[in-house]
């Protein structure tokens, strides 16, 4: 297969430059493919759908029928990051992330960022995801955001913006990890004379920094990551992780909260735990503190917690920073703890609530992408360009009857790579998540999951919508 | 000092019943399979199915649902029927979904393994009956792929002992079952043996728990006391219900730590009498005492080892959880 015929079109693409020349750090990889004979790559990718069905690499599709599995379909062009461009991401996302942190650490104590003037007070009173419980809290090393997974997307200027901060529970590095995997041993040869920085050594990292949180001394601290069971969309990552850290794997029903601590429930009777990386979200984590209905979490363990005889990552109380309209001011965090410029931008983002901007929005339904303020994953989201007559008037009113809960953007023209559509290259949107580890320092993984738009023209990536994923490549 | 990770009641109990599942699912294909070849050496009137699925204590969901036992109906039963629990097909899904939920407990390996087997049962429906002998082969090795991948690429550790307590115990009740259904069957023939299809009948028997060559080099002419003897009482014969509890035994005492010969729980307690019966059983004695009874009382026995292991093991946590809170 060929790439002469490929239409690089208006966008920004990852691999051609607007002429259709290879863009240099590109170059290599598009002569390895095409030097393949006829038929090959696509026998490649037969091969890679087979062995991703084989390793069980699968997620759950909610809705569909219990234990329904779908594999997350994996393009084999690589999407490929020169060093210098990956340089300034990895700058700032650091840069970010501990801004982000700090700015977490203050709501939940003194609020100078409020009381300086530069978040309105009102702006933190009405997130739904900001928790008294938190209030006064000091995690260990003061570390709130212990995993980050920051969803970037490159704009028709060829520009990254910061999307959305994910400081909550993210997923997808585990498909880092396999897409990975599944390259070297479908297509080895792709890699050949190219330096393309490995990303195997995240588990670890990931275990480094859950053991740097541990609360008390312990030669090596029982670490556990705590799951809501296999019917979860993201079990196969938290099995997959469980099992690269070499930690237990456990649902809420294993553990136990004494006055001593949290105890696991064994073969040979209770086992003390130090540190939980949970995959549950705050609301389901301990039905005595959160929601009273939970049946995933554990009762007790926020009071645990809270008096520091377990540590959890992330911290609960995080997600106060993952408020669409809180990101909005995350420019002006930076600013203010760090005294420098943002390296990389937000997104502009209109806040409906100031009246200048819902007017905007308003007038401007179709032109924009409409999210509101609490939901992730492509859901509770207008994109107007795409949208009917009914689904605008529908988010007008919404918009109206709540202004708090609703932000608007411009439509992106997200990049786009090569991607193998039945038996030719066709451009597609992607956007980009790399992962941020932050225990006794901060750690960028090398990569991040390329999420893929697989329908022609859709800018929307989500797992659950028809995405697919690339495995991503940093060069040294 | 011991420095084994803790094994979770919860991760236990899966992995157990993981292995038992494909323990489960081997034999049924086996008896199946072995069952075909033996229905092409006997006359019509002599063909019988409904004996294998008293064999596999399924005999009442299977009147339930079916109205006679033909070749058709009870493959269909007992290889890919998913409302029988104990169908190849079922046994296989439960193995793989008790492998989901342990998958960082055993290796990749084992679950690619248990998941490609999957794959297999599930996309077999509607496959020709000249293809069966050997879909049912595969299956079968399959699953001893399975044993093998989990005994060279997993850790001998206390998760690894609860797999082998699991696949032992399974494979003592099924050999028991399958004792049980055939001596009665041929028994009314003993006093005539020398028909061909006597011996041909008593071959499949030994067939079905892959003995029929290992009895051969132990005992050479087929026998019915002989071959209740190896079945029962051989101590070197890894299907024979002695050697099958007395490697459990060595499972158990493993988990638990306690010497050979001593008990500390329940469950250990039952499984040590339940071996010394068999260790210090004859042959004669247990035909002129009544075979029946003496396989009844396995079962019973067996069953009351499995009670145990939930209270003592598996369950422990509801037992934990009762004391702290």
């Amino acid at each position: 297969m060929r790439f002469t015929s490929y239409d690089p079109g208006e966008f920004y693409d990852e691999m051609f430059e607007p002429g259709g020349s290879p863009r240099p750090h590109a170059q290599l990889l598009i002569d390895t493919v095409e030097s393949l004979s006829d038929g090959q790559l696509l026998r490649y990718q037969r091969g890679a759908d087979r062995l991703l069905l084989q390793m069980g690499i699968t997620f759950n599709v909610y809705g569909d029928s219990a234990g329904a599995e779908r594999i997350f379909p994996f393009d084999l062009v690589p999407r490929i990051l020169a060093s210098q461009e990956w340089q300034r991401i990895d700058k700032g996302l650091r840069q970010r992330i501990h801004a982000l942190n700090e700015f977490i650490d203050d709501i939940y104590h003194d609020q100078h960022i409020l009381r300086d003037g530069v978040i309105p007070a009102e702006v933190i009173r009405s997130a739904a995801s900001f928790r008294p419980q938190c209030a006064g809290l000091n995690p260990p090393r003061k570390v709130w955001c212990h995993i980050t997974g920051t969803d970037l997307v490159r704009d028709r200027d060829g520009q990254f913006y910061v999307l959305e901060d994910n400081l909550r529970v993210p997923s997808g590095v585990s498909y880092v990890l396999e897409n990975r995997e599944v390259l070297k041993r479908i297509f080895p040869k792709v890699f050949e004379g190219l330096a393309v920085r490995p990303v195997n050594e995240y588990p670890s990292r990931l275990l480094e920094t859950l053991e740097s949180i541990a609360p008390r001394y312990a030669e090596t601290p029982r670490v556990v990551l705590l799951t809501p069971g296999i019917y979860n969309s993201a079990y196969f990552e938290h099995s997959f992780l469980a099992q690269q850290m070499g930690v237990q794997l456990v649902e809420g029903r294993d553990l136990t909260v004494t006055h001593e601590g949290v105890f696991m429930r064994t073969t040979k009777g209770l086992e003390r735990v130090d540190v939980i990386y949970r995959r549950i979200d705050d609301d389901f984590l301990d039905p005595e503190a959160f929601r009273a209905d939970s049946l995933l979490g554990v009762p007790g363990l926020m009071a645990a917690y809270k008096s520091g005889r377990v540590s959890l990552a992330n911290a609960p109380g995080n997600g106060v920073a993952d408020d669409k309209v809180v990101y909005a001011y995350v420019p002006d965090m930076i600013r203010y703890y760090e005294g420098e410029e943002p390296i990389i931008p937000n997104v502009p983002t209109y806040l409906c609530w100031r009246d200048a901007d819902r007017q905007h929005v308003l007038a401007n339904l179709e032109k924009l992408v409409v999210k509101s303020a609490n939901e992730s994953g492509g859901y509770g989201m207008l994109v107007g360009p795409y949208s009917t007559q009914e689904q605008r008037e529908d988010f007008a009113a919404k918009i109206a009857a709540n202004p708090r809960n609703f932000i608007a953007q411009p439509t992106l023209g997200l990049s786009r790579v090569p991607t193998i559509i039945d038996d030719h290259f066709e451009g597609r949107h992607v956007d980009l998540r790399p992962y941020v580890l932050y225990g006794k320092e901060i750690f960028v993984l090398p990569g991040g999951l390329t999420r893929v738009a697989l329908r022609r023209g859709s800018l929307v990536v989500n797992s659950s919508q028809g995405g697919g994923s690339k495995d991503t490549w940093v060069l040294a | 000092m011991n420095h084994a990770k803790p094994l979770l009641s919860r991760v236990a109990d899966s992995i157990y019943w993981m292995a038992r599942y494909i323990e489960r699912a081997e034999n049924v294909a086996r008896f199946i399979g072995v069952n075909l070849h033996l229905m092409l050496d006997l006359p019509s009137e002599e063909k019988q199915w409904q004996p294998i699925v008293d064999t596999t204590g399924d005999a009442r969901v299977f009147l339930e649902r079916y109205a006679k036992a033909t070749q058709d109906s009870v493959i269909e039963f007992l290889a890919r029927d998913p409302r029988n629990p104990n169908s190849v097909y079922s046994c296989i899904r439960a193995a793989r979904e008790n492998a989901r939920s342990v998958r960082e407990i055993i290796s990749s390996e084992m679950w690619e393994q248990v998941n490609a087997l999957y794959l297999q049962v599930r996309d077999s429906q509607g496959l020709a009956a000249d293809a069966l002998p050997s879909y049912f082969y595969e299956v079968r090795m399959a699953c001893d792929q399975f044993q093998g991948v989990t005994d060279s690429t997993m850790t001998h550790n206390e998760a690894w002992h609860f797999i082998g307590l699991g696949r032992c115990l399974e494979r003592a009740d099924k050999t028991t079952r399958l004792l049980d259904v055939k001596y009665f069957i041929l028994l009314p023939s003993l006093s005539d043996v020398g028909t061909p299809y006597d011996e041909v009948q008593w071959a499949a028997v030994l067939k079905s728990v892959s003995g029929f060559e290992m009895y051969r080099k132990r005992h050479g002419r087929i026998s019915p006391p002989r071959l209740v003897e190896f079945l029962l009482f051989d101590n070197e014969f890894p299907r024979a219900v002695r050697y099958s509890i007395g490697r459990a035994d060595r499972f158990l005492h493993a988990i638990t730590g306690t010497p050979a010969g001593t008990f500390s729980c329940s469950t250990e307690q039952r499984l040590g009498m339940l071996k010394s019966n068999l260790d210090y059983g004859r042959v004669e004695d247990t035909v002129a005492a009544g075979l029946h009874e003496f396989l009844d009382g396995l079962q019973v026995k067996m069953n009351r080892i499995d009670e145990c292991l939930l209270r003592d093991f598996f369950a422990q946590w509801a037992a934990a959880a009762g004391a702290v809170i």
